[in-house]
Parts: C-alpha cells; structure tokens; sequence
C-alpha cells in the first residue's frame, strides 16, 4: 500500500513535468491590464498640475523656475500605482506602462523630468495661472506645490471686491500706466 | 564598487529574512508566492530563515510604523556584518500613501540603511527575483532617470537666470538693485 502511494505521487509528479519558470534568464511580459510605472508624453502635456494634485501618495511635484518653464517630477519610489494620474489627464499624456523591472539601488534613477513650456498672457506677460475661485481653492493648489513658498510670493492676490489697499501694495503686474490728467 | 563586492561577499548563496514592519501583507504574500515551485528562488540558493542571526539579507515590506521601529533596528544589529537590505514594495521604500502620517517613519530608509529598492504596490514576484538577481549580478539594471523636455530653447533659461543675479550684484553695489528679482516686492 505505501509503495502504491509513491507510485501514484510519482505518476501525479510527472504529469505535471517541471512548472518552475527560468524567469531572469528569460522574460516574461505583465499581462494585459497591469498598471506599472505610467509614462508620460511630453508633447501632449499642457501642466494643467491635475495628476499631482490628485496624487494619493503626493509623488509628483510641479515647480515653476520661471516665467516660461514649468517643471514636472515624478518620483516612483512611494507610488501606488493607481492609475488615478492617467484617469484624470485631459490630454490623455499619461499611459500606465507595463514595465515593472524597476528595482535598483538608487533612488534617482526612477524619478521622470519634464520641463513643460508654459504659454503667457499676451496683456501681463506671465503664465496662465490656475483657476483660483476663493481663498480657500487657492489654499488647496499651493498646499501641494514643490516650491509653495516662492509661488506664494508670485501668486496673484485676489479679494472678492475691489480693494484699493491691496492694488497700492501689489505691484507684480505690470499694468499700462494710468494717463495723466 | 557595491556589485563587486556583493559579488564577493556572496559568492554562496543568500539566506533572507523576511521582516514586516507594518505592511498590509500584500507584498508578504507576493515574498510568499516567490518561495513556490512556481517561482522557485532556491535555484539561487535564496532560503527564508526565521532568524536574523542566520539571515545575509532582510527583505523589508511595510512602511516602518512607530512600534515596529526599534524592533525593526533591533532585527537589522542581529544580522551579521556582511548584509544587504531589500525595501520592497513602495510603503519600504518611501512610505506610500502613509508617508507623512503621524504614526509612520516615512519608509525603511528612515530606520536602516537600504541598498536595494524594489517598487511596486506589491511588486510582482517577478520583479522580487529580479531585484535579488540584480543585487547577485545575475541580470542588468534596465532604469534610468527620464528627462523629457517640450522645447530646447535658443538661450538656456537657468543660466541666464543665473548670470542675471550675478550682474545684479554690481547694481546692488550700486544702491541700484533691479527689481525683477524681488518681482516688484522689497
């Protein structure tokens, strides 16, 4: 009887024949569906910043360095890799990849740069802002600024009436200047 | 020079210790999926051992909560000196979601010393064995930094920026400071 049963495991064993995959040896693609590291087309982005404000894990930063250029980071190390990024683009930029060999030994190396020129006003000069309704809205895109201290110095100071204070002490736009009397 | 003397130092085969600091045992079960026949990593003489003291590597899931911190330090002192540190998962190598939570240290690297990250929410057992395989040089790295750019610029915008604030300094000198810099703000 016990050496009928280890024929039979033999017999169940070798039906199966070898199951073990030579996987670094050969490759192996994700199947469809998986969600690996989203890449971005730069020719398609507008910087609207709707992935980094929507980003669970806050791992893509938007820096403005200066009238012209926006830069966009995105660093891999702490993602999820949701997809909420690429369900919110507008412009369909951002594709979830099925690239996951991402393991290395410096964290650098799975960061993206894109450097996004950004279009200016043709009347004042600098670049479309974000829609800033209140205070609070205003609150809510700066908090998830790289560099919200500097953009709060550029950022522009709204009232929801017209203050003359507030015109006195701004003088970041560079206005036509009134006609003398 | 670290792949060389990894090389060196683990000529022999590695035995891990799988040590949870907190994760939603996601990535524990994939660290489990990956000691399968399916995907049998003691081709490579990879073994899970229970103890630190016998382990040459720890494979770290979890983002480091507040109590597992000095038992997750404690577990690093116990494995002898030759060691190498897998972060799995994006909660080991940065903290996820949970990275500025209250009860988080933000990621392994915060406690112990790292020197293998190995993303994903969880990783695929596959790119476990190909984050052991590249710390044992059997495969290539295959990541590099990605920078994109929209449109090359005639002059380059940074350093004309910073040849700008390096002529300003004379004006300052001056007592005839440019404004632009301050964007019309003292």
């Amino acid at each position: 009887m016990w050496l009928w049963n280890k024929i039979k495991q033999l017999a169940i064993s070798w039906k199966s024949g070898v199951v073990t995959l030579r996987y670094p040896f050969e490759p192996r693609p994700a199947p469809a569906g998986f969600r690996g590291q989203p890449i971005w087309d730069h020719t398609k982005c507008i910087g609207c910043a709707g992935c980094a404000n929507h980003c669970p894990a806050r791992t893509i930063f938007l820096r403005d360095i200066c009238q012209e250029i926006r830069i966009l980071l995105y660093d891999s190390s702490r993602c999820t890799y949701c997809g909420r990024c690429a369900d919110l683009c507008p412009e369909k930029a951002i594709t979830m990849g099925d690239h996951y060999e991402l393991a290395t030994e410096n964290r650098p190396d799975i960061t993206q740069t894109i450097e996004l020129f950004m279009m200016t006003c043709q009347r004042c000069g600098r670049c479309y802002d974000l829609e800033i309704k209140n205070s609070l809205d205003k609150l809510h895109t700066l908090g998830y600024r790289y560099d919200s201290l500097e953009v709060g110095k550029v950022s522009r100071q709204n009232t929801a009436e017209f203050s003359p204070d507030l015109l006195e002490k701004t003088k970041t736009y560079e206005r036509p200047k009134q006609l003398e009397k | 020079m670290w792949k060389k003397l990894t090389e060196k130092a683990f000529w022999r085969s590695i035995w891990v210790y799988h040590c949870n600091s907190g994760a939603c045992n996601g990535c524990d079960i994939e660290i489990l999926n990956v000691l399968t026949p399916y995907y049998d990593v003691e081709r490579f003489g990879i073994r899970l051992v229970g103890s630190p003291r016998q382990a040459d590597a720890i494979l770290l899931s979890g983002a480091v909560t507040r109590p597992t911190l000095p038992l997750v330090k404690k577990a690093y002192q116990a494995v002898p000196a030759p060691r190498l540190v897998f972060a799995v998962g994006s909660c080991a190598i940065g903290g996820g979601c949970w990275y500025d939570t209250y009860n988080v240290t933000g990621g392994g690297e915060k406690a112990i010393p790292v020197n293998y990250f190995i993303p994903g929410c969880p990783p695929r057992p596959e790119a476990i064995i190909y984050g052991i395989a590249l710390a044992l040089g059997l495969v290539d790295k295959k990541v590099a930094p990605v920078e994109l750019k929209q449109m090359e610029f005639p002059v380059d915008m940074y350093r004309h920026r910073k040849l700008f604030e390096a002529n300003n300094v004379i004006y300052k000198l001056l007592g005839e400071e440019d404004d632009r810099l301050n964007f019309g703000r003292k």
